[in-house]
């Protein structure tokens, strides 16, 4: 791995990023691995948001004054940006939400709310983000909808004959599937499955937070009705996400949250609303992080999306390969790094993964532990929590083997 | 005065042409400007071939929506529906005849916006909305 060509200048790619130069402590570098949870920034993110702040911070779509105009302008130039990078069919199909969760939320309040009835199924996974299992839930108790969830095969994929079954057998209406996962790393085949749910008359809502930053997205290739990410594991800030929604559905779908910039007009006995995407964007948006992340598409879209699959897959597969040799440790997923993004999942017989993470960090190394917000998914693998490394751009073979000589302290300190 | 407020808007502005309401319409339509709350009211007679033979606009909004219906209006009378249809934003820009910001084309718009969506629809209207911006 450490031979071979580089896919980008990962050193020069580094010294964007103001937080990986500094020591984590006592000269310590810091390795941060924890980019399934947020990613860090790149100046250019950072500069673009503090340009906002301190020369042309106002309100948008509001003002005729110069701030106003310029702040709107930004705001709407972010959104075309976004609109190309994962190939939407028109800027009126991306919604600015506060992050993955707000999206989905949003389909489940309005589009789930107004076509759901008593007794549909939405058709979820068990290897769901509890972001994607909990508004379906909320859903039930207040519709009376019934929630199901297509199982996992031994290897970490999910069950796909299952998956055929549900749709044949039950009344799915939606189905609602990430398209990484955040534990297992496992890549799912959205577009067969969006053929197959259209097939049997169902829409399908993709959650494409731990895909949109590391491989390339096009929304009209995969055919999804909805497809839901956030910026700050992007190279955004934190805030910003977007809902993109096939525009006929989005029309057609009652608005969710009441309020300023949302409505054409309003009258005391009622009120009719905008035009998209604004008909969903009520409220101030996060006008900084919109254009944040406009930024960080800028970034990605400069290093191009399949080379930063390469360098990922490239990483994820020197790490397995390394994760494999510690005695002791279980990764969760597919063994395969063709079948999985850049998230490894594990567990080391004796030690919590709690521990192994504070021992990990003493030695500079950022990990997430814990479940994940997949509490199912852990039940499933007979765990309460597993330790995860994840990774991005400007990861490094070197910091893979600090990874792996941090696990070897870890069984040190606890003498197994 | 700014380049904003040249005279031709103005004028339009403070003695629209073709102010009200006819009565027994062939299209009726009235839409917004959220933004900042124009309202505008048309109102048309059409002839047996499609062509507009009389306008009205009613409504309340600032100078550039009201001078823009006004000058729109002249426009329009003897056109076919066929021929409104292909008109654009920068014919409303051409008419304007000066450079406007951002959130200023939004009311310099509403009337065609009002026109294009009476006569054709929602979905063509976004189309000329959209052009060149995506």
């Amino acid at each position: 791995m450490t031979d071979q060509v580089q896919i980008f200048d990962v050193d020069t790619l580094r010294a964007d990023f103001p937080i990986l130069q500094q020591m984590h402590h006592d000269g310590v570098p810091l390795v941060y691995l924890d980019n399934a949870a947020s990613s860090q920034k790149p100046r250019q993110v950072i500069e673009t948001i503090d340009d906002y702040y301190r020369r042309y911070n106002a309100n948008v779509h509001r003002g005729v004054h110069k701030l106003s105009e310029e702040a709107t302008a930004a705001y709407e130039e972010a959104r075309i940006k976004i609109r190309h990078f994962i190939n939407a069919a028109s800027k009126r199909e991306i919604i600015f939400t506060s992050g993955t969760t707000d999206s989905i939320n949003l389909v489940a309040q309005s589009w789930g709310r107004a076509n759901l009835q008593a007794g549909d199924v939405v058709l979820s996974t068990v290897m769901e983000h509890h972001s994607n299992i909990v508004p379906w839930q909320l859903l039930a108790a207040e519709k009376g909808i019934v929630v199901k969830y297509v199982p996992l095969l031994p290897d970490g994929t999910l069950d796909l004959e299952a998956y055929t079954r549900f749709l044949r057998d039950e009344p799915v209406k939606l189905v609602t599937v990430m398209h990484v996962s955040n534990v297992l790393g496992t890549i799912n085949p959205v577009q067969e499955m969006a053929r197959q749910a259209h097939d049997a008359g169902a829409l399908i809502l993709v959650d494409g937070a731990q895909s949109t930053p590391h491989l390339p997205v096009d929304v009209q290739a995969i055919d999804a009705d909805f497809y839901a990410f956030s910026g700050h594991k992007m190279l955004g800030p934190t805030g910003i996400g977007v809902l993109y929604g096939k525009r006929e559905l989005l029309e057609a779908m009652p608005p969710w949250k009441g309020g300023g910039d949302m409505i054409a007009t309003v009258r005391l006995e009622g009120s009719t609303w905008n035009d998209l995407p604004y008909k969903f964007e009520a409220g101030t948006p996060i006008i900084a992080g919109a254009i944040g992340l406009g930024a960080a598409v800028d970034y990605l879209t400069a290093l191009g999306m399949d080379k930063v699959q390469a360098h990922e897959h490239a990483i994820t597969e020197y790490a397995l390969e390394r994760l494999a040799e510690v005695p002791g440790l279980t990764l969760l997923g597919p063994a395969d790094a063709a079948k999985r993004g850049a998230v490894t999942a594990f567990t080391l017989d004796g030690i919590h993964a709690h521990d192994v993470a504070q021992v990990l960090d003493a030695h500079g190394i950022a990990v997430r532990a814990g479940h994940h917000c997949a509490m199912p998914l852990h039940e499933i693998y007979g765990t309460g929590a597993s330790a995860r490394a994840s990774f991005y751009v400007y990861n490094t073979p070197q910091e893979v083997d600090a990874l792996i000589a941090g696990l070897y302290k870890v069984k040190e300190t606890f003498a197994i | 005065m700014h380049d904003m407020y040249r005279e031709i808007i103005l004028d339009h502005a403070r003695n629209p042409r073709h102010p009200g309401v006819i009565d027994q319409a062939d299209v009726e339509y009235e839409d917004y400007n959220p933004l900042c709350g124009d309202r505008l009211h048309l109102t048309l007679k059409v002839d047996e071939n499609n062509v507009i033979t009389d306008v009205a606009w009613e409504g309340e909004g600032c100078a550039i929506s009201q001078a823009t219906a006004s000058m729109l209006g002249d426009e329009i009378i003897g056109k076919t529906l066929d021929e409104v249809k292909q008109i654009t934003k920068e014919d409303i820009f051409d008419l304007v005849g000066i450079p406007l910001t951002m959130n200023r084309v939004k009311c310099a718009l509403l009337s065609l916006k009002v026109l294009q969506i009476g006569i054709h629809g929602k979905e063509h209207w976004q189309k000329i909305e959209d052009e060149g911006e995506e």
